[in-house]
């Protein structure tokens, strides 16, 4: 199978995760077919990427780019390949550097070091004008004083196309964007929606290798940002071309995208599909800034088998985790688990040996209709779990606050990160402490409120 | 509808002060100029009753056309070279940084704090035969020692530039301030080339700044007096200059006025092309 021995190291995240995934998946055999079913397993799971071709077709690649505006480095030395005709998202919160990559790509900006690859040719002392890319602007950038025919045309009128070819792709481009009987408008007159529309015609008539989008949806509301997400899909799926998507909203970019890029500060956090992003990020700032997470450091005691670890964070000793990062035993270690992995429940759970359980206090109850965030305070840590409504929430005595309760998980779904930052947990939204509470967190969580 | 019609009112209420000071010293004299213009005039320099259109017929001297002729062309190539020189000031302007733009924006200004007729006299010395320019040009090869820099139309339109340039540059920055730079990026992201994305994008962007410029130095030069006297000499008469010449030396007002009313036809007749067409366009945009 032509894969390279790069990618199928047990040290890749993504092996890892899909070995997790299949492993949870043939739980009842494996206690008597562990060592054959591993094997089958890995053997599965390289067929299958072996199967997935794209998996090593880079199309569009930055190689080391950096820039630096001022006394400002927007972008640090960053790599990223982007395969061809996939929906690939830059996630990060604003001044991040993602924009900057946008606009290095579409040649607007030159980068102070590294090159920009398209399709295997160096493009990077390409000008904008030359590149066979097109950008969909925030603010649309529509040529007000032409109309929408105009505006789509714009691009092969420039490249001195004859005129019933022209006529032609414009009407198509209409037809795509259902917007035949407005080709005479000038953009002034025309909505939110519509006028990104027109932008995404303009920008799709030059058939460009890859579109960038730059926090398109940014400037539509809630309901509206909705149905582009759909269209934007649509075409996607229509058109087949190389998305390169910005943007600062996590839901956009999970719900659109084949693989995200995660940046901070000009650096790539981590790049991967949406699920492995959320399931399995490596630092603490994917953990938070997706999503919501718990944090908890400790030092791992021992090793239980070839999975699983036992830790003693803050006093408490015993916590069973998944080793996904094989670490050995005394070393220190940040575990994260996300809230809808822990169960709260009035009455003690099943004792079992992957599951922590530990008695604790309600301290701050978020409702939301269809889950509850609730805030709990056990052995000293405040602990967030989000649950689920699945019956009538009324039927069940539902929990409030100063409660007594039972906070427990499986340890297959903690993760452990590689990197953790305390700036990180600022990412997350907590109620402020009550007033006179004891607590080494209170300082951070009252820099949160 | 009573309110609309109160509010009309009161509008009109508001105006009324700036309507009253505008009819008695503006419309009025413009009117009793009109009507001097029918009148004979008087050989003490008075002007005489009853009606003539004897003032009509003088204006059929053929000298007048040239006069004309020098006005219309002084006036456009005035024009023509102020816009071409502050539409790239302008942009500039635009796109610096902003310390850099009050600088500017300061040089610019400055000059205003010295009166308008200080200013033409300076030049008069600067492009005297035994001046600073003179001389520097000899020394340089670039004139010979009998070529005149003053007493020409080539002087009137230098120092006609040089007098209305801030009035140009003021205006197009003012709408290219407004101007959306990012459609520049994306004419550029689109595969046209930098010119082809100033020419198609950013002129046409700025459009309601080129018609004031182009106003603000046209009508004023059409009706320039000042700088063709100190600078241009016999030869560069203007129409500001005959009107001057029958009022001061001839004393002949009919004939001033009959020269003044064709000039403010002269000027009436742009601003009146740009109400039509923005009329026309369906946008009844204010011009200034």
């Amino acid at each position: 199978m032509p894969v390279s021995s790069k990618t199928i190291s047990p040290e890749n995240p993504r092996i890892r995760f899909e070995y997790r995934r299949l492993r949870r998946a043939l739980s009842p055999f494996y206690l008597f077919y562990s060592f054959a079913l591993k094997k089958a397993a890995l053997f599965f799971i390289i067929k299958n990427l072996g199967e997935d071709r794209n998996e090593l077709n880079e199309f569009l690649e930055f190689q080391g780019i950096s820039k630096q505006f001022g006394t400002i480095q927007a972008v640090e030395n960053v790599s990223l390949q982007i395969k061809k005709g996939e929906f690939f998202s830059l996630l990060g919160p604003s001044g991040c550097g993602k924009t900057t990559m946008l606009r290095l790509a579409a040649g607007l900006e030159n980068p102070d070091a590294g090159r920009i690859l398209l399709d295997g040719e160096d493009i990077t002392d390409l000008p904008a004008n030359k590149r066979k890319v097109n950008t969909i602007f925030q603010s649309y950038a529509l040529f007000p004083h032409m109309t929408v025919w105009d505006n789509i045309a714009f691009g092969l009128h420039i490249a001195k196309k004859p005129k019933n070819e022209v006529e032609s792709e414009v009407e198509k481009m209409l037809r795509l964007i259902r917007m035949t009987d407005q080709a005479q408008k000038k953009p002034g007159l025309l909505s939110g929606g519509q006028k990104q529309r027109v932008a995404i015609a303009r920008a799709l008539i030059n058939k460009p290798q890859v579109l960038l989008l730059d926090e398109p949806l940014a400037a539509l509301d809630l309901k509206l940002r909705q149905r582009m997400q759909i269209e934007l899909d649509m075409i996607h799926d229509q058109v087949g071309i190389t998305f390169l998507y910005v943007t600062h909203d996590q839901g956009e970019a999970m719900s659109l995208s084949d693989r995200i890029a995660v940046m901070d500060s000009g650096r790539i956090e981590q790049v991967g599909t949406p699920a492995e992003i959320y399931e399995a990020p490596r630092t603490s700032f994917v953990a938070a800034f997706i999503g919501d997470t718990n944090f908890l450091e400790g030092e791992i005691t021992d090793l239980v088998d070839n999975e699983y670890c036992r830790l003693k964070i803050a006093g408490i000793s015993g916590i069973i985790s998944f080793n996904d990062k094989s670490i050995r035993p005394g070393n220190p270690v940040f575990l994260s688990i996300r809230p809808e992995k822990i169960h709260i429940t009035r009455d003690r759970p099943e004792e079992s040996t992957l599951r922590n359980i530990f008695p604790a206090v309600v301290e701050d109850v978020i409702y939301l209709g269809s889950t509850t965030k609730y805030w709990a305070r056990a052995e000293g840590h405040r602990i967030q779990i989000l649950r689920q409504h699945s019956r009538f929430f009324l039927d069940e005595k539902p929990i409030r606050w100063n409660d007594q309760v039972w906070i427990w998980w499986h340890g297959d779904d903690s993760f452990m990160l590689e990197r953790y930052r305390e700036v990180d947990e600022g990412l997350i939204a907590v109620p402020p402490q009550k007033v006179g509470e004891p607590d080494g967190n209170n300082e951070r969580n009252n820099e949160t409120a | 509808m009573k309110a609309e019609a109160r509010q009309k009112i009161k509008e009109w209420l508001l105006s009324l002060p700036s309507l009253f000071w505008l009819c008695l010293f503006f419309v009025l004299p413009t009117l009793f100029v009109f009507a001097i213009a029918f009148r004979p005039s008087n050989p003490y320099g008075g002007i005489s009753a009853g009606w003539t259109l004897d003032n009509l017929r003088h204006l059929a001297d053929p000298s007048y056309l040239v006069v004309a002729w020098r006005t219309f062309w002084i006036s456009v190539l005035t024009t023509v070279i102020c816009i071409f020189l502050a539409v790239p000031a302008g942009y500039y302007l635009a796109r610096v940084s902003s310390r850099w733009r009050n600088f500017f924006l300061m040089l610019i200004i400055i000059p205003f704090w010295t009166n308008f007729l200080i200013r033409v006299f300076a030049w008069k010395s600067l492009l005297h035969p035994e001046g600073l320019v003179k001389r520097l040009l000899v020394f340089l090869g670039l004139a010979g020692p009998q070529t005149s820099l003053l007493y020409n139309p080539g002087a009137v339109v230098l120092v006609s530039v040089y007098t209305f340039l801030p009035f140009t540059i003021l205006p197009l920055y003012a709408a290219a301030e407004k101007f959306d730079f990012d459609l520049l990026d994306a004419a550029r992201d689109l595969g046209a080339r930098p010119f082809q994305a100033f020419w198609k994008i950013f002129l046409p962007g700025i459009r309601s700044g080129l018609i004031t410029a182009v106003l603000f130095v046209l009508i004023p030069s059409l009706g320039s007096y000042v700088i063709p006297d100190i600078v241009g000499g016999t030869t560069s008469e203007m129409i500001g200059n005959k009107i001057a010449q029958r009022v001061f030396a001839d004393r002949n007002l009919p004939q001033a006025s009959i020269l003044s009313v064709v000039l403010i036809l002269l000027v009436l007749a742009p601003l009146v092309a740009v109400l039509v067409l923005q009329r026309r366009r369906g946008k009844p945009e204010a011009i200034l």
